[in-house]
């Protein structure tokens, strides 16, 4: 077989060119003899992680896609750090700036795009780069180590990512933008705003609108500073232009190939010689020039195809997506995201969960998103999007993502689990879930590195790595295991995540909120609403008795004992242990709600009466009534024990193997005053008919004949999850131990705001068991330490019935009309400071009882 | 009614905390921060009403509870992204008395 050869000729050795070499290697291994040219000293990396590596998150190592040795063994001749400089199109060669030659049958121009620098005077000065390739970023980590002030010119994707990666490395960084706002060319107003709070949140200073006039040298001959076109001055010792790209196209324009604004190529990706293809940045395709890699790999295998003479594939253009590669920012825009004629907008924004989701949807189809803070359904909008689908029938569920349509749960499986085959999951790599399944099924893959290598997914940007690893764990299960690094820092007042926080907290027994916030060095002064209720249950769960409860660290619902409503008023549920009322209870919630006029009274799902539509004024007067009743309230608002839900059990039904009210109360009674990283529910019934829903709780009881199975770590709220079975007991004794020590356990190790589902999906069934059900003196301690957490809860609208401090909270203070708005006169005219009818004593004895004797059992 | 007139006593507010003072021009949250400067404005939260007496206080800011919009308190501007103020009213301390501006 010595037939000759054609000879391909490359010029380029970047994403584009290499991508399009490694498609036409897979169709045709033996067509050409191939040889590369690269102006760069290095072979083919992934110029996407440049970023990562100048936040000194990866090294250059790391991003190298094709070594050296993946040439040779491909037979390609490399030519690196040699720049082509002239095409001789009649000869059919080409010729580099040393002088050497190659001729060639096909040429493939891949050459990419170099950054725009603004024609300002100075912007040659040492010390102003562009951000393209490893010699910038190496210049960049050089001068963060030797200087401080780095101005970014352009608030884009790159300009952004370049700003982080500096500040990372401890430079005082501003980015200067010409826009109103941020990354304008892929996000709206809204999420671009929150994108640079949380920015500047991490120490980036931005000035908006602001057009730059000149670059000033400094005494070294250095760049020293920027001067805008308003006079203001600013030192800057780096400048790095990140101002938009211009394709390479000098060197194909001299050819005498037709360009405009990037070398013009077909559908065939074919320029205007036929011999000659072109792919990648360089080129402008139905006009448009692509800046980013997902677009650049699809020209790759068009290219390729036709290259390997098959002759049948079409590049008819893409719809791109933009993630911003900013660690601990999650940031998804796709397709038309402004809208406009004829377009509808459905939007949802949390600005304190710092989330904000558009949707823009025309005739009934999805033609843009922009997604922040919470990104997991990007691919899923993208692919509908993509896909054009007609959206009429899901419209309603839209907003909430894949899980939500259809019916609610889907038995727990995970988003992963509930994508099609054919969903896409890495944009960049163009990877189906059904090529990762199939990847990690055949070749026995069990980390995301193996995946990567196999099917290329989540190795370009790496933003998809989420979902990858989402369905690498429900493909093989338990024999996952996920990467440590992703823990998210609380809020925008700290980098630590609840982990650590956590952890200094036990570990430097610190005991209030400001210690913690010294000892962390937090970014503000006292906090937001996101950390100070996470922090303010971390201290009281580690250090009970010792950390005072702080209540202005709480949500209203916590600190005035009762559900805030959308019009201001408050509900407030009586306990009904273990759903168990009299007809005395009754009467007395019947009195009540008659005498303040409530205006409804309704069941709950949780098994008790709910009071809805009470003046926060009135809280303390209706509990003082139901506490002379002998009832004390219920927590249906906090991060805390809930219900106890039962049903008959052994008492009252024929199938009853065992005494469900009984457990339940005791259980309810036991854990009286018990606040949690999120809310506890439970659920005792009497056999395995499941009348009180236990399959769905964060620990279900269901009695059979020998004693009791235990499960925890249900779930019937945004997505149901099946409780998992933990062990089987004897005795009530039992389930009161083994329930007892399952929830400190959470108590200690669960982060604020993570159910239990959450939580033992993190930490892993087998670690619970491990704790709770093999380990028994272990076992023991921690049902002791909860018992101790508990002891000394006292019912707290009692207290702010019987205090006049804590009422303070209740009471509105009124201007008298004229003059001054005296609080004693006005105290004098409140019902409360009227002698309050005596507190349910019998109640509060009932509960004291039963807690001593928990302690002392 | 109009000028300034007393309301209470410094320790009647919680630091951190707030009260409601309630006027004939409505409701009025009066707020200390937690270095005990003082600010006043409608307790009403420029999104739907949401009583901004009752929110989480921080720094300079409070946040609503019902929806969490973060309101500034030295001028009952929204903080961006959202839009939107509460009317403030000029507070001050005086040998520990809190004293409240009505009219102008
Ligand atoms: C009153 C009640 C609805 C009713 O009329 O039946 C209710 C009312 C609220 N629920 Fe619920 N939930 C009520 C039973 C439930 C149940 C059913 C149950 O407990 O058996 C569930 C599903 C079971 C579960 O939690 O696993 C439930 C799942 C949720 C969720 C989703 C939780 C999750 O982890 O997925 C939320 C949101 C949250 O907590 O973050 C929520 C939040 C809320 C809040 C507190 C929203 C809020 O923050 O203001 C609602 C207060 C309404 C108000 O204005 O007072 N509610 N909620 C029920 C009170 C039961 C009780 O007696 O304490
Ligand atoms: C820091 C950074 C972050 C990015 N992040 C993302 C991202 O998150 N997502 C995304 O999709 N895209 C991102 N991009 C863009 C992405 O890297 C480019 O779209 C992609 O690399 C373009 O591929 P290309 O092959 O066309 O050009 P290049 O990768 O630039 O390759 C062109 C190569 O040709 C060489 N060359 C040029 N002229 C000649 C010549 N005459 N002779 C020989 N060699 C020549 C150049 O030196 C270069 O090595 C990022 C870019 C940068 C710089
Ligand atoms: S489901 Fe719960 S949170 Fe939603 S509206 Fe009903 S009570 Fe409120
Ligand atoms: S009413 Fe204040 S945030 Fe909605």
């Amino acid at each position: 077989m010595t037939k000759n050869k054609m000879r391909l000729v490359v010029v380029g050795n970047g994403m584009a060119g290499i991508r399009a070499v490694e498609e036409l290697l897979k169709l045709a291994p033996d067509l050409y003899d191939i040889t590369v040219f690269g102006a760069e000293p290095h072979p083919n990396y992934n110029r996407i992680l440049l970023s990562p590596v100048l936040a000194g998150e990866m090294t250059i190592q790391d991003i190298i896609l094709n070594p050296l040795d993946w040439y040779r063994d491909n037979g390609i001749a490399l030519h690196l750090g040699k720049r082509i400089a002239r095409i001789d199109r009649a000869g059919r060669k080409v010729i580099a700036d040393d002088g050497s030659e190659a001729e060639y049958d096909r040429l493939l121009l891949a050459t990419g795009s170099t950054p725009f620098i603004p024609p300002i005077p100075g912007n040659d000065l040492p010390g102003v780069i562009g951000y393209r390739d490893i010699r910038d970023t190496d210049e960049m980590i050089a001068a963060a180590s030797e200087h401080r002030h780095a101005v970014v010119i352009g608030g884009g994707l790159l300009g952004l990512e370049a700003a982080n990666g500096l500040r990372q490395r401890g430079m005082d960084v501003t980015v200067v933008h010409l826009m109103p706002w941020l990354m304008e060319r892929q996000l709206d107003k809204a999420a671009a705003d929150m994108l640079k709070t949380s920015l500047e949140a991490r120490g980036l200073k931005f000035l908006m609108e602001k057009q730059t006039e000149a670059l000033i040298r400094g005494e070294s001959g250095r760049v020293a500073a920027l001067r805008f076109k308003d006079g203001l001055e600013i030192p800057a010792d780096l400048v790095v232009v990140a101002a938009g790209i211009r394709p390479s196209m000098a060197l194909a324009e001299s050819a005498g190939l037709y360009c405009n604004r990037g070398i013009v190529v077909s559908d065939t990706m074919q320029t205007y010689d036929p011999r000659i293809y072109a792919v990648g940045e360089c080129v402008s395709h139905r006009g448009v020039a692509y800046g980013l890699v997902a677009p650049l790999f699809d020209q790759a295998r068009v290219c390729a195809n036709h290259l390997a003479h098959h002759g049948i594939a079409r590049y008819t253009g893409s719809v791109t997506s933009t993630k911003l590669k900013v660690t601990g920012i999650d940031l998804f825009s796709a397709g038309d995201f402004m809208g406009g004629e004829g377009s509808e907008e459905i939007v949802l924004h949390d600005p304190s969960g710092n989330v904000y989701k558009k949707l823009v949807v025309k005739n009934d189809i999805l033609v843009g998103a922009v997604l922040y803070g919470d990104t997991a359904d990007g691919a899923w909008y993208f692919q509908l999007v993509k896909d054009g689908q007609n959206i009429r029938e899901i419209r309603d569920h839209l907003m909430f993502g894949q899980n939500h349509v259809g019916d609610v749960g889907h038995a727990g499986q995970s988003k992963a689990a509930g994508m099609p085959d054919e969903a896409e999951v890495c944009g960049c790599n163009g990877v189906c879930k059904g090529d990762i399944v199939k990847a990690i099924k055949s070749h026995g893959l069990f980390t995301l590195d193996e995946v990567r290598k196999h099917t290329k997914a989540s190795s370009s940007c790496g933003s998809c790595t989420g979902l990858v690893e989402q369905i690498l764990a429900s493909t093989v299960g338990g024999a996952y295991t996920p990467s440590q690094s992703k823990d998210k820092a609380v809020c925008g007042c700290t980098e630590h995540s609840h982990g650590v926080v956590r952890e200094a907290i036990r570990s430097q027994h610190l005991i209030a909120i400001p210690e913690v916030m010294k000892a962390l060095e937090w970014k503000t002064p006292n906090g937001c609403a996101s950390c100070r209720p996470a922090l303010n249950y971390y201290l009281i769960s580690t250090w009970p008795g010792e950390a005072k409860d702080d209540p202005q660290s709480r949500f209203v619902n916590e600190r005035a004992h009762a559900n805030i409503q959308r019009d201001g008023t408050y509900s407030v549920v009586p306990r009904m242990w273990g759903g168990l009322t009299t007809p005395a209870e009754l009467r007395a919630i019947a009195d009540v709600a008659e005498k303040y006029r409530v205006p409804t009274v309704k069941m709950t799902g949780g098994a008790r009466v709910d009071l809805l539509g009470i003046k926060k004024e009135d809280l303390p007067k209706i509990w003082a009534d139901l506490g002379a009743a002998g009832m004390v309230s219920g927590h249906a608002y906090g991060k805390s024990i809930r219900t106890v839900k039962t049903c008959v059990g052994a008492e009252h039904c024929r199938f009853g193997t065992q005494r469900s009210m009984d457990m339940g109360v005791k259980l309810e009674k036991m854990l009286f005053g018990m606040w949690s990283p999120h809310k506890v529910k439970l659920a005792v019934s009497g056999c395995p008919r499941n009348c009180a829903e236990a399959g769905i709780k964060d620990i279900g009881i269901i009695g059979v004949d020998s004693g009791y199975e235990l499960y925890v770590a249900g779930n019937g709220g945004i997505k149901t999850e099946v409780a998992e079975f933990l062990c089987k007991v004897k005795n009530d004794a039992e389930v009161m131990e083994y329930s007892g020590a399952f929830l400190q356990l959470y108590r200690e190790q669960g982060y604020y705001l993570e159910r239990t589902c959450h939580y033992v999906a993190r930490v892993g069934l087998d670690h619970v068991k491990a704790a709770v059900v093999d380990d028994e003196s272990g076992r023991r301690a921690l049902y002791e330490r909860l018992l101790f957490a508990l002891q000394d809860y006292e019912d707290p609208w009692q207290q702010a019935v019987q205090q006049p401090a804590l009422r303070r909270e209740y009471e509105v203070i009124q201007m008298t009309g004229h003059g001054k708005a005296d609080s004693e006169a006005n105290h004098a005219r409140s019902p409360l400071l009227n002698p309050l009818p005596q507190a349910g004593e019998e109640a509060n004895e009932s509960l004291r009882e039963f807690h001593i004797k928990g302690v002392t059992a | 009614m109009s000028g300034w007139i007393e309301i209470c006593a410094l320790e009647d507010i919680a630091p951190q905390g707030s009260r409601v003072v309630a006027s004939e021009q409505g409701d009025i949250a009066l707020f200390r921060t937690a270095d005990d400067r003082l600010f006043a404005m409608h307790d009403k939260c420029p999104h739907r009403g949401g009583p901004l007496s009752q929110g989480i206080v921080h720094g300079d800011t409070v946040s609503c509870p019902l929806h969490g919009w973060k309101i500034g308190l030295k001028d009952g501007e929204a903080v961006a992204p959202d839009q939107g103020c509460a009317k403030s009213f000029a507070v001050r301390l005086e040998d520990g008395r809190v004293w409240l501006k009505f009219g102008r």
